[in-house]
């Protein structure tokens, strides 16, 4: 196959790059800074993670975060992983187009409509509002994103693997269990990665569904970035960057390892 | 596997997503028929299923259009539906204009590069919306980086106030989305088969008008998605209008925020829900059938 990069095609690539970390890059060395201001530079220093880690509600706030997102992606995962069985499997069953629609919508449904129904619907059900209701609400999203991912590996699955165990005697469920989910098993820990990050980063849904005493990061954040830019804020954001960036390059090695050929279009049905 | 082997893996996405998806759309719609009130929930009426046949009854004959009275009365709702359909038609036009080449240009470069550079595009996408949108404002505030720079190139002579403009919502829409334009445009552009090309060159065209006669036709599915992708949450995007925009003219999902967390009106904040979904509904079924069709193609 003929390949002829042009000069365009690079610069398009080098640009449109650039375009996407530079602001990151800027926020990270910032961070680092000793004054308090953004256009002066006045040496490398730690003093706003110093700042940071001696900020209570933040911590507190960050711990909040992680563990709503760790349980939230856990059951997302398992609801995904199912939802995508049986969208690739189970052929044409009943009800089928209504249940695919319900695993597409809420990947591009404005948040604000998912956060006000979600919360809408707690209150009508007279459950208090806190950890728990954001944990439902970050799970009912989330779970749709797993299902995209997992559902692209199934599609281009080699299922001979599987006829060939079933040839052999093996029952469908236990082939299923011993040769299918190892081997999708890469995708799956890349969907729980992508659920823990989003339900990480979301501000919108939270505040609808968060009641006293349950405030998230990002909450947290936004409102420190509300009162203007505070250097503490980029230390706080620089280390979650961090944290996806480290979890991202992880999850896609592993995927790699799974994954054959099509890596590129699996990464690109995540979104 | 066995039928009810099948049924048990079905139920628990199915009935999470009838509770946690869709019961939830009923309830807005039901709010956003009710009035507000000094109460705790903040409106009536409430059903009372106790009182029996009575209690339906009325229930049901208290259900008014108000909300719906005030969002067409008030000429705040209509703004705020015209101004988010603005941004995000220009936004995704935008999009489309600076994605396009991008995603043309990864998908032109050495097979080994490209998992590399897709991850690249994905990896800004999986850092915080809010941290990218946070990025923006250090850059575009008063005495951020932006003004100092063009302040030492001497292109202003006085800082110019970037934030809270129209110019800093598109800044930060393109910034978020723009992997959510380049990833579907990417994976159609790199499925084109490049013979197609060298028979439209053998034949005597030239590689623009090949561009348009070849591969533009065959990355519209691409083109779809990405519009889809990109315009949809757009419109009721809340974060980036809210820290980078100005405070004079409200996007919907800010009205909504607005009158929900602000006024505490519930039934407006719901028929504001309930309309922009009728807004959003023909996008999102489009949305829906090209990505079933996609699931469909494989088996």
């Amino acid at each position: 196959m003929k390949r002829n990069i042009s000069i365009f095609n690079v610069t398009s690539v080098v640009f449109g790059l650039a375009f996407l970390y530079l602001p990151i890059t800027i926020l990270v060395v910032y961070s680092f800074n000793a004054s308090r201001l953004v256009t002066v530079w006045s040496g490398w220093s730690l003093a706003w993670y110093r700042e940071l880690f001696s900020d209570e509600a933040m911590i507190a706030a960050a711990w909040t975060s992680l563990r709503i997102a760790a349980l939230s992606a856990t059951a997302a995962t398992v609801l995904g992983t199912l939802a995508a069985i049986a969208l690739t499997r189970f052929g044409r069953f009943r009800g089928r187009v209504a249940f695919s629609g319900m695993i597409y919508a809420p990947l591009v449904m404005p948040e604000v409509i998912t956060g006000l129904s979600l919360l809408l619907l707690f209150v009508a059900l007279n459950v208090d509002r806190g950890f728990w209701t954001v944990v439902l609400a970050h799970t009912t999203l989330t779970m749709c994103f797993v299902t995209v991912i997992v559902q692209s590996r199934l599609v281009d699955f080699d299922r001979s693997v599987e006829e060939a165990a079933m040839d052999l005697g093996c029952p469908p469920f236990k082939t299923f269990v011993i040769v299918t989910l190892p081997l999708i098993l890469p995708a799956i820990a890349a969907g729980w990665m992508l659920a823990f990050s989003l339900s990480l980063d979301d501000l919108v849904i939270a505040s609808f569904t968060s009641g006293p005493g349950a405030t998230t990061l990002p909450m947290r954040i936004y409102s420190e970035v509300r009162l203007g830019v505070k250097p503490e804020v980029n230390a706080v954001c620089t280390i979650m960057i961090a944290v996806v960036a480290l979890g991202t390059v992880t999850a896609s090695l592993m995927a790699k390892r799974g994954a054959r050929r099509r890596e590129p279009a699996a990464l690109a049905a995540q979104v | 596997m066995r039928l009810w082997q099948r049924r048990a893996i079905l139920l628990f996405p199915y009935a999470w997503l009838l509770l946690f998806f869709l019961a939830p759309f009923v309830i807005v719609v039901k709010i956003s028929l009710s009035q507000t009130a000094i109460a705790q929930p903040p409106y009536v009426p409430v059903l009372d299923v106790s009182a029996g046949w009575a209690g339906l009854e009325g229930f049901f004959s208290a259900l008014s259009l108000d909300a719906y009275r005030l969002l067409v009365s008030d000429p705040i709702y209509l703004l705020s539906y015209l101004k988010s359909l603005t941004v995000a038609a220009v936004s995704t036009v935008i999009l489309l204009v600076v994605g396009y080449p991008i995603a043309y240009g990864v998908a032109r470069s050495p097979r080994h590069w490209q998992p590399l550079l897709v991850m690249a595009v994905v990896l800004p996408f999986w850092t915080s919306f809010l941290i990218r949108v946070y990025a923006w404002i250090n850059i575009l505030q008063r005495d951020g980086l932006l003004n100092d720079i063009l302040m030492r190139l001497h292109i202003i002579a006085a800082p110019q106030a970037w934030l809270a403009s129209d110019t800093a919502i598109y800044i930060g829409m393109v910034y978020s989305y723009l992997p959510f334009m380049v990833l579907p445009l990417y994976a159609t552009l790199e499925k084109i088969d490049m013979t197609l090309l060298e028979a439209a060159s053998d034949l005597g065209c030239t590689p623009l008008r090949a561009f348009w006669r070849v591969t533009f036709p065959l990355s519209v599915p691409g083109i779809t998605a990405g519009v889809l992708l990109c315009f949809i949450p757009i419109v009721g995007e809340f974060v980036i209008p809210d820290l980078l925009g100005s405070s004079e003219s409200l996007m919907i999902g800010q009205t909504l925020w607005t009158e929900f967390f602000a006024n505490r009106d519930w039934p407006v904040a719901s028929a504001i829900a309930v309309t922009l979904l009728g807004i959003l509904v023909a996008p999102i079924m489009l949305y829906e059938r090209l990505q079933r069709r996609q699931l469909e193609m494989f088996e």
